[in-house]
Order: C-alpha cells, then structure tokens, then sequence
C-alpha cells in the first residue's frame, strides 16, 4: 500500500512537472518543472523497483545516475538562460509572447 | 501509524512541487523545490532507498538549489526582464499533464509485479558489500562510466556559452563575503568537516551506505563554501591541474576497462580477485572528477567581471 502511495504520488509529480513546462514562461521555472519530472519518474521507478520486498538495487544504481545527469542538464539550461538574458535582456522565450510588439504599437 | 507518516509525505510533497509550479515569485518557486527536494529525500529513505536518499539530497535538493538560486542572482544583476504572470489555468497545458499523470497511474496497477534479479548469490564476485556500489561500478559500469562522460560533455557545454573575451577570465560570477561575517565565518568552519564527511562517504560507500556521487557531491559543496567564501581563488579554464582532474576519473575507468579486455576478459568486466582495489582505484579517481566537475558546473562560465550580491 505505502508503495502504491508513493507511485501515484511520482505519477502526479510528472503531470505536474509537465505543466508547468507547457505553461509557465519563466524559464528558471520551466527548469524546476522539468525537474520535477525527472523526480516524479525516479520516484515511481523506485517504487516499482521496491515491489519484490526489499529494494532492488538495480533501479536504485540507475536513479543516482539519473539524479546526477538531471543536474548536468539542468547547469547546462541555466547556462543557455543566462546567455539568452545576456543578449536579449529577457528570463523568457520570445515565442511565449509573439503579441508582445504589436500590443504596443498604435 | 506508519501510513499515515507516508501519507503526510506524500501530501507534503505534492503540496511544495504545486506551489513551486504554480505559487507567485520565482524566489519563492526556488525555495519551494529546494525544500521539495529534501522531502523526496525522505521519501527515499520511506523506501529504503538510502544511497538514492543521499544523493536527492546532496544533489537534488543541495546543488541543484545553489544553482538555480545562483542563477536568479544573475538574471536579477542583468536586470533581465520577467514574463507577465499568467493568473488562471492553461487549458491544454492542464490537460496534457492530468492525461499523463493518469497514464502513469493506469500503468502502475495494469503492469504485473515484475520478479526482481537477485543479487545475492553474484554479490562475492563483486569485490564490494554495498549492492547499490556493486551495480554502479561493478555489473552495470558501462553506465557509469558514460555518466561521468556526459558530465564532462555538460560543463564543455556551459563553458562553451563564455564570451570569447571573457575565456581566460576566472570562473564564475565573483563572490565577495563580508569580513567576519556569516559566509566568511562558514568558509572557515565547514571545508575541515565537509572534507571529512566527504571522504568519508566514499569509503564506506563500497561496504554501506554512501558512494563515489554522494562523496563526491559533499566534496563539491565544500568547494563551492570555500569559493563563495573567498577562501579559495575562483579556477580558470586555462589551469592544467583542473583539466587534469576533469579527466581523471573517466581516464582511469576507461584504463581499468581497457586493461580487463587485454587480459582476456570482456570490457570493464572484473575478474572477483581483483575487483575490490580496482573499484576503489575507479572511486577514488570518479570522486575527484565528480567533485570538481559538479562544483564547477554549479558556478558556471566565466561571467563579464560580474558580482554576486
């Protein structure tokens, strides 16, 4: 039952990781979204690596990897956003607001 | 009793990954997925799971929350501009997200309970105690190996975004601690225990819980205190010892693989005599990569002699 409590809450975890990916523009947001994602997935790995009794420890070797590619990747979009708020003075994709000039014009 | 305990951190956590989605203020969704971060971890301790509880919290909660914070700094000294904030729910968005959270779900009790491989009767031939070790640089070092590869690939990439005129500059926004103060007083007090810690973790990570990540990641911390402190002066792209032990730890797993396959053997296999100094050899020289890779990861490309607040 507990395992079952824990698998429901990674699967709602990636629902709402994918969310706040397609929804909320603000990129360091949208990189804690995908972040929580990748957690809710491992979560729900693990705990359907824990349904023979004891924990298998292969899911768990896979987890600590994937935790440890999760930040690399994570530096690395951190990087390309404070590039892009170098160069366009914008935390957001362009794309996210393409009515933005044309509001402003008369 | 103990139900209700995983309840409360199962409510617990979706409530801090819901506000850090959804809740005003970017600071706020930071703190929210740092303090997400360390109730995961004790969800992985819920399930037993004491290697992966350690590394969500050294690297989920702990390093990933320096950098996203670090980042905001950035952003916020380069007055960079935020979206408008979207009040009210994203139809399609909100869909897509219930429509796989329930696929998820659906999966969970439609899937037949797989029977585990069992480790025990191989575990002798492994050269160490702790299973989770056993796996990681033992029976599926290949993954392993190329994980410490993708972390090299990750920190070329963040260097690669410095602006050319800003490459021999050093790494990193420039940190400055006031004289006596908190920061100042940590960067003195931490690094002794952090390095014990540590080291410490690494070696008992071949017979019990810890590791060459979570070891690695403390490592890293200790760095980072030491940096942000200005005890240690900020690395430069151009210092061989830094490049040295970027590589490190691939090059000696990439040897002890390519030594297996000359003496006979498949690649990165390990014959049960030699396995025990040869894991810790491939430990010890990963944990210096992973400390310093991690560490420089987190402070990022060289910024334009920018100061951290």
């Amino acid at each position: 039952m507990t395992l079952t409590y824990y698998a429901l809450t990674g699967a709602v975890l990636v629902g709402l990781g994918a969310y706040g990916l397609l929804a909320v523009p603000h990129l360091i947001r949208r990189i804690i979204a995908f972040n929580l994602m990748g957690s809710g997935l491992f979560l729900f790995f693990g705990a359907a690596g824990a349904r023979g009794g004891v924990p298998d420890a292969i899911p768990q070797a896979l987890i600590i990897t994937g935790i440890v590619v999760a930040l690399s990747a994570s530096a690395l979009a951190v990087g390309l956003v404070v590039a892009l708020a170098r160069r366009s003075g914008k935390a957001f994709l362009p794309d996210d607001y393409p009515a933005d000039d044309e509001d402003r014009a008369p | 009793m103990t139900l209700a305990l995983d309840l409360a951190l199962c409510v617990l956590i979706l409530g801090v990954a819901l506000a850090s989605v959804a809740g005003g203020g970017v600071f706020r969704a930071v703190i929210f997925f740092i303090t997400y971060g360390l109730f995961v971890a004790m969800a992985w301790a819920r399930l037993g799971a004491l290697d992966v509880a350690l590394a969500e919290a050294a690297i989920g909660a702990g390093l990933t929350g320096v950098l996203l914070l670090a980042a905001l700094g950035r952003l916020r000294r380069m007055n960079a501009t935020s979206p408008p904030h979207r009040t009210g729910l994203h139809l399609p968005a909100a869909f897509a997200g219930a429509a796989l959270a329930c696929a998820l779900g659906w999966a969970w009790f439609a899937l037949p309970a797989p029977s585990p491989p069992d480790l025990g009767p191989v575990m002798p031939q492994s050269g160490v105690g702790n299973r989770v070790t056993a796996v990681l640089l033992n029976f599926r070092a290949w993954d392993t190996l190329l994980e410490s590869i993708v972390l090299l690939a990750a920190l070329l990439g963040v260097w690669m975004l410095a602006q050319d005129k800003d490459w021999t500059a050093p790494l990193g926004p420039r940190y400055h601690a006031q004289a006596g103060g908190v920061l100042a007083s940590f960067g003195r007090l931490l690094p002794p225990v952090g390095l014990a810690f540590g080291v410490y973790l690494v070696w008992a990570g071949a017979d019990s819980t810890g590791g060459a990540f979570q070891g690695g990641t403390v490592l890293a911390a200790v760095g980072l205190v030491a940096l942000m402190s200005n005890v240690m002066r900020p690395p430069r792209v151009s210092q061989g010892v830094l490049r040295a032990a970027l590589v490190l730890g691939p090059a000696v797993f990439l040897c002890a693989g390519l030594l297996a396959t000359a003496s006979g053997g498949a690649f990165l296999s390990l014959s049960p005599a030699l396995a025990k100094p040869v894991i810790l050899t491939i430990e010890v020289a990963l944990t210096i990569s992973i400390a310093v890779t991690l560490a420089l990861l987190v402070i990022g490309a060289s910024g334009d002699g920018e100061y951290a607040p």
